[in-house]
Protein backbone atom coordinates (compact mmCIF):
# COMPACT_ATOMS: atom_id res chain seq x y z
CA UNK A 1 0.00 0.00 0.00
CA UNK A 2 3.18 2.02 0.26
CA UNK A 3 3.99 2.06 -3.13
CA UNK A 4 0.54 2.92 -4.01
CA UNK A 5 0.24 5.63 -1.68
CA UNK A 6 3.12 7.11 -2.88
CA UNK A 7 1.57 6.98 -6.65
CA UNK A 8 -1.29 8.81 -5.55
CA UNK A 9 0.83 11.15 -4.15
CA UNK A 10 2.44 11.62 -7.24
CA UNK A 11 -0.91 11.95 -9.72
CA UNK A 12 -2.10 14.71 -6.89
CA UNK A 13 0.98 16.57 -7.10
CA UNK A 14 0.94 16.40 -11.02
CA UNK A 15 -2.53 17.41 -11.47
CA UNK A 16 -2.02 20.52 -9.08
CA UNK A 17 0.88 21.30 -10.99
CA UNK A 18 -1.40 21.60 -14.17
CA UNK A 19 -4.14 23.54 -12.18
CA UNK A 20 -1.69 26.15 -11.26
CA UNK A 21 -0.35 26.24 -14.44
CA UNK A 22 -3.43 26.72 -16.34
CA UNK A 23 -6.15 28.21 -14.32
CA UNK A 24 -5.92 32.45 -14.62
CA UNK A 25 -7.77 32.90 -11.39
CA UNK A 26 -5.50 33.80 -8.60
CA UNK A 27 -8.01 31.75 -5.84
CA UNK A 28 -8.06 28.81 -7.88
CA UNK A 29 -4.43 28.87 -8.52
CA UNK A 30 -3.86 28.55 -4.52
CA UNK A 31 -6.05 26.25 -4.20
CA UNK A 32 -4.00 24.07 -6.50
CA UNK A 33 -0.68 25.18 -4.62
CA UNK A 34 -2.53 23.40 -1.76
CA UNK A 35 -3.42 20.45 -3.49
CA UNK A 36 0.34 19.89 -4.37
CA UNK A 37 1.28 20.79 -0.38
CA UNK A 38 -1.29 18.05 -0.05
CA UNK A 39 0.21 15.60 -2.10
CA UNK A 40 3.60 15.79 -0.75
CA UNK A 41 1.70 15.61 3.07
CA UNK A 42 0.25 12.18 1.80
CA UNK A 43 3.94 11.04 0.31
CA UNK A 44 5.46 11.89 3.70
CA UNK A 45 2.92 9.87 5.66
CA UNK A 46 3.22 6.78 3.58
CA UNK A 47 7.18 7.14 3.77
CA UNK A 48 6.63 7.43 7.54
CA UNK A 49 5.52 3.97 7.73
CA UNK A 50 9.18 2.88 6.59
CA UNK A 51 11.52 5.42 8.63
CA UNK A 52 9.65 6.26 11.42
CA UNK A 53 7.40 8.94 12.98
CA UNK A 54 9.48 11.62 12.17
CA UNK A 55 7.37 11.93 8.65
CA UNK A 56 4.71 12.37 10.33
CA UNK A 57 6.12 15.41 12.76
CA UNK A 58 7.27 17.15 9.37
CA UNK A 59 3.64 17.12 7.91
CA UNK A 60 2.25 18.49 11.31
CA UNK A 61 4.76 21.28 10.63
CA UNK A 62 3.90 21.65 6.71
CA UNK A 63 0.03 21.95 7.83
CA UNK A 64 1.17 24.86 10.19
CA UNK A 65 2.98 26.47 7.70
CA UNK A 66 0.15 26.17 4.66
CA UNK A 67 -2.21 28.06 7.40
CA UNK A 68 0.12 30.71 7.88
CA UNK A 69 0.73 30.60 3.95
CA UNK A 70 -3.28 30.63 3.30
CA UNK A 71 -4.05 33.38 5.44
CA UNK A 72 -1.26 35.75 4.27
CA UNK A 73 -2.02 34.78 0.59
CA UNK A 74 -5.38 35.26 0.56
CA UNK A 75 -4.58 38.86 2.49
CA UNK A 76 -2.59 39.75 -0.81
CA UNK A 77 -5.37 38.74 -2.98
CA UNK A 78 -7.67 41.11 -0.96
CA UNK A 79 -5.40 43.73 -1.57
CA UNK A 80 -5.03 43.37 -5.39
CA UNK A 81 -8.74 42.88 -5.48
CA UNK A 82 -9.26 46.07 -3.93
CA UNK A 83 -6.50 47.74 -6.61
CA UNK A 84 -7.99 45.86 -9.58
CA UNK A 85 -11.25 44.84 -9.00
CA UNK A 86 -10.52 41.52 -10.35
CA UNK A 87 -8.46 38.13 -9.14
CA UNK A 88 -7.66 36.99 -12.68
CA UNK A 89 -3.66 36.94 -12.94
CA UNK A 90 -3.53 38.10 -16.28
CA UNK A 91 -4.43 41.78 -14.93
CA UNK A 92 -1.65 41.81 -12.69
CA UNK A 93 1.50 42.79 -14.89
CA UNK A 94 3.22 45.41 -12.65
CA UNK A 95 6.48 42.76 -11.99
CA UNK A 96 6.19 41.55 -15.90
CA UNK A 97 9.45 42.59 -17.69
CA UNK B 1 -10.76 -4.96 2.46
CA UNK B 2 -8.07 -2.59 3.26
CA UNK B 3 -6.56 -2.55 0.04
CA UNK B 4 -9.93 -1.88 -1.82
CA UNK B 5 -10.97 1.31 0.45
CA UNK B 6 -7.41 2.28 -0.25
CA UNK B 7 -8.50 2.12 -4.28
CA UNK B 8 -11.65 3.81 -3.65
CA UNK B 9 -10.74 6.71 -1.82
CA UNK B 10 -7.71 6.82 -4.39
CA UNK B 11 -10.17 7.11 -6.90
CA UNK B 12 -12.48 9.66 -5.11
CA UNK B 13 -9.34 12.10 -4.29
CA UNK B 14 -7.82 11.91 -7.99
CA UNK B 15 -11.30 12.56 -9.63
CA UNK B 16 -11.91 15.55 -7.05
CA UNK B 17 -8.71 16.69 -8.11
CA UNK B 18 -9.29 17.17 -11.58
CA UNK B 19 -12.78 18.38 -10.07
CA UNK B 20 -10.88 21.61 -8.41
CA UNK B 21 -8.81 22.01 -11.68
CA UNK B 22 -11.85 21.88 -14.17
CA UNK B 23 -14.95 23.22 -12.17
CA UNK B 24 -16.30 26.82 -13.52
CA UNK B 25 -17.41 28.30 -10.73
CA UNK B 26 -14.50 29.12 -7.79
CA UNK B 27 -17.20 27.39 -5.06
CA UNK B 28 -16.85 24.37 -7.21
CA UNK B 29 -13.48 23.83 -6.96
CA UNK B 30 -13.28 25.07 -2.87
CA UNK B 31 -16.17 21.90 -2.70
CA UNK B 32 -13.50 19.71 -4.94
CA UNK B 33 -11.27 20.34 -2.82
CA UNK B 34 -12.59 19.46 0.62
CA UNK B 35 -13.64 16.44 -0.79
CA UNK B 36 -9.73 15.94 -2.52
CA UNK B 37 -8.86 16.14 1.33
CA UNK B 38 -11.48 14.29 3.09
CA UNK B 39 -10.22 11.52 0.98
CA UNK B 40 -6.55 11.96 1.17
CA UNK B 41 -7.68 12.15 5.13
CA UNK B 42 -9.28 8.93 4.92
CA UNK B 43 -6.08 7.34 3.10
CA UNK B 44 -4.17 9.12 6.13
CA UNK B 45 -6.16 6.83 8.35
CA UNK B 46 -5.68 3.43 6.39
CA UNK B 47 -1.83 4.44 6.70
CA UNK B 48 -2.33 4.10 10.27
CA UNK B 49 -1.91 8.12 10.48
CA UNK B 50 -4.66 8.68 12.67
CA UNK B 51 -4.34 12.11 14.37
CA UNK B 52 -2.87 13.76 11.20
CA UNK B 53 -5.83 12.74 9.32
CA UNK B 54 -8.05 14.37 12.14
CA UNK B 55 -5.84 17.41 11.46
CA UNK B 56 -6.75 17.23 8.02
CA UNK B 57 -10.35 17.07 8.78
CA UNK B 58 -10.47 19.93 11.24
CA UNK B 59 -7.60 22.44 10.45
CA UNK B 60 -7.38 21.66 6.20
CA UNK B 61 -10.92 21.13 5.51
CA UNK B 62 -12.59 22.94 8.30
CA UNK B 63 -10.44 26.03 8.82
CA UNK B 64 -7.99 27.10 5.58
CA UNK B 65 -11.05 26.34 3.51
CA UNK B 66 -13.29 27.80 5.31
CA UNK B 67 -10.72 31.04 5.02
CA UNK B 68 -10.88 30.76 1.35
CA UNK B 69 -14.31 30.36 0.62
CA UNK B 70 -15.06 33.53 2.85
CA UNK B 71 -12.59 34.96 0.67
CA UNK B 72 -14.00 34.64 -2.67
CA UNK B 73 -17.73 35.40 -0.28
CA UNK B 74 -16.11 38.67 0.31
CA UNK B 75 -15.00 39.38 -3.02
CA UNK B 76 -18.20 37.87 -4.50
CA UNK B 77 -16.33 35.81 -7.18
CA UNK B 78 -19.43 33.29 -6.82
CA UNK B 79 -20.89 33.40 -10.24
CA UNK B 80 -18.44 33.68 -12.85
CA UNK B 81 -19.86 30.94 -15.18
CA UNK B 82 -17.22 30.59 -17.53
CA UNK B 83 -14.19 28.54 -17.11
CA UNK B 84 -10.97 31.17 -17.05
CA UNK B 85 -8.11 28.83 -18.30
CA UNK B 86 -5.43 30.58 -19.96
CA UNK B 87 -4.98 31.39 -23.89
CA UNK B 88 -4.08 28.43 -25.83
CA UNK B 89 -1.09 29.38 -26.82
CA UNK B 90 -0.01 29.39 -22.54
CA UNK B 91 -1.65 25.86 -22.24
CA UNK B 92 1.43 24.09 -24.47
CA UNK B 93 4.03 25.01 -22.40
CA UNK B 94 1.53 23.83 -19.15
CA UNK B 95 0.77 20.40 -20.79
CA UNK B 96 4.75 20.17 -21.87
CA UNK B 97 5.78 20.80 -18.15
CA UNK B 98 3.12 18.71 -16.71
CA UNK B 99 4.17 15.71 -19.18
CA UNK B 100 8.15 15.95 -18.22
CA UNK B 101 7.23 16.00 -14.33
CA UNK B 102 4.78 12.71 -14.91
CA UNK B 103 7.38 11.26 -17.21
CA UNK B 104 10.45 11.56 -14.68
CA UNK B 105 8.16 10.58 -11.91
CA UNK B 106 7.43 7.46 -13.80
CA UNK B 107 10.61 6.76 -14.54
CA UNK B 108 11.35 7.16 -10.39
CA UNK B 109 9.11 4.77 -9.82
CA UNK B 110 10.56 2.30 -12.58
CA UNK B 111 14.12 2.58 -11.10
CA UNK B 112 13.42 2.50 -7.40
CA UNK B 113 12.14 -0.86 -5.87
CA UNK B 114 10.00 1.31 -2.76
CA UNK B 115 8.33 -1.50 -0.39
CA UNK B 116 9.55 -3.64 1.92
CA UNK B 117 13.27 -3.28 1.19
CA UNK B 118 13.86 -0.19 2.45
CA UNK B 119 11.96 -0.76 5.78
CA UNK B 120 14.27 0.84 8.50
CA UNK B 121 14.47 -0.49 12.23
CA UNK B 122 12.64 3.33 13.33
CA UNK B 123 9.90 1.94 10.53
CA UNK B 124 9.33 -1.24 12.41
CA UNK B 125 9.22 0.75 15.52
CA UNK B 126 6.46 2.92 13.94
CA UNK B 127 3.66 0.35 15.28
CA UNK B 128 5.26 -0.17 18.54
CA UNK B 129 5.46 3.64 19.37
CA UNK B 130 1.70 3.69 18.27
CA UNK B 131 0.59 1.24 20.76
CA UNK B 132 2.37 2.43 23.47
CA UNK B 133 1.55 6.28 23.07
CA UNK B 134 -1.55 5.97 21.31
CA UNK B 135 -1.86 8.14 17.98
CA UNK B 136 -1.59 11.55 19.69
CA UNK B 137 1.18 10.90 21.98
CA UNK B 138 3.08 8.94 19.03
CA UNK B 139 4.13 12.35 17.52
CA UNK B 140 3.89 14.12 20.56
CA UNK B 141 7.31 12.69 21.89
CA UNK B 142 9.28 13.50 18.95
CA UNK B 143 7.40 16.89 18.72
CA UNK B 144 8.32 17.75 21.73
CA UNK B 145 11.64 16.72 22.69
CA UNK B 146 13.76 16.59 19.40
CA UNK B 147 11.72 19.19 17.70
CA UNK B 148 10.96 21.16 19.98
CA UNK B 149 12.91 24.73 18.47
CA UNK B 150 11.62 24.08 15.53
CA UNK B 151 7.73 23.95 17.09
CA UNK B 152 8.49 27.15 18.37
CA UNK B 153 10.04 28.59 15.73
CA UNK B 154 6.58 27.63 13.98
CA UNK B 155 4.43 29.12 16.48
CA UNK B 156 6.72 32.53 15.93
CA UNK B 157 5.82 32.05 11.78
CA UNK B 158 2.23 31.86 12.99
CA UNK B 159 2.56 35.11 15.01
CA UNK B 160 4.12 36.80 11.74
CA UNK B 161 1.53 35.63 9.27
CA UNK B 162 -1.53 37.29 11.62
CA UNK B 163 0.25 40.22 11.72
CA UNK B 164 1.43 40.41 7.89
CA UNK B 165 -2.60 38.97 7.37
CA UNK B 166 -3.78 42.10 8.83
CA UNK B 167 -1.42 44.58 7.46
CA UNK B 168 -1.97 43.36 4.15
CA UNK B 169 -5.72 43.27 4.33
CA UNK B 170 -6.17 46.76 6.12
CA UNK B 171 -8.13 49.08 3.89
CA UNK B 172 -5.70 51.82 4.38
CA UNK B 173 -1.95 51.51 5.21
Amino acid sequence: MITEALILSAILFVVGTFGVLVRRNAIIMFLCIELQLNAVNLAFVALSRLVGIDGQVFVFFVMTVAAAEAAVGLAIIISIFRHYESVDVNNFNLLKW
Amino acid sequence: MVDILFYVFAAVAIGSAFGVVLARTPVGSLLFMVSTLASVAATYVLLEAHFLAAIQIIVYAGAIMVLFLFVIMLLNLGHEYRRDLKAPLAMIPAFAVVGAMAGFIARVFRATDVGAGMMTEAGRGIDAALLEHGAVGAIAQPLFTDYIVHFEVTGILLLVAIVGALALAKRSV
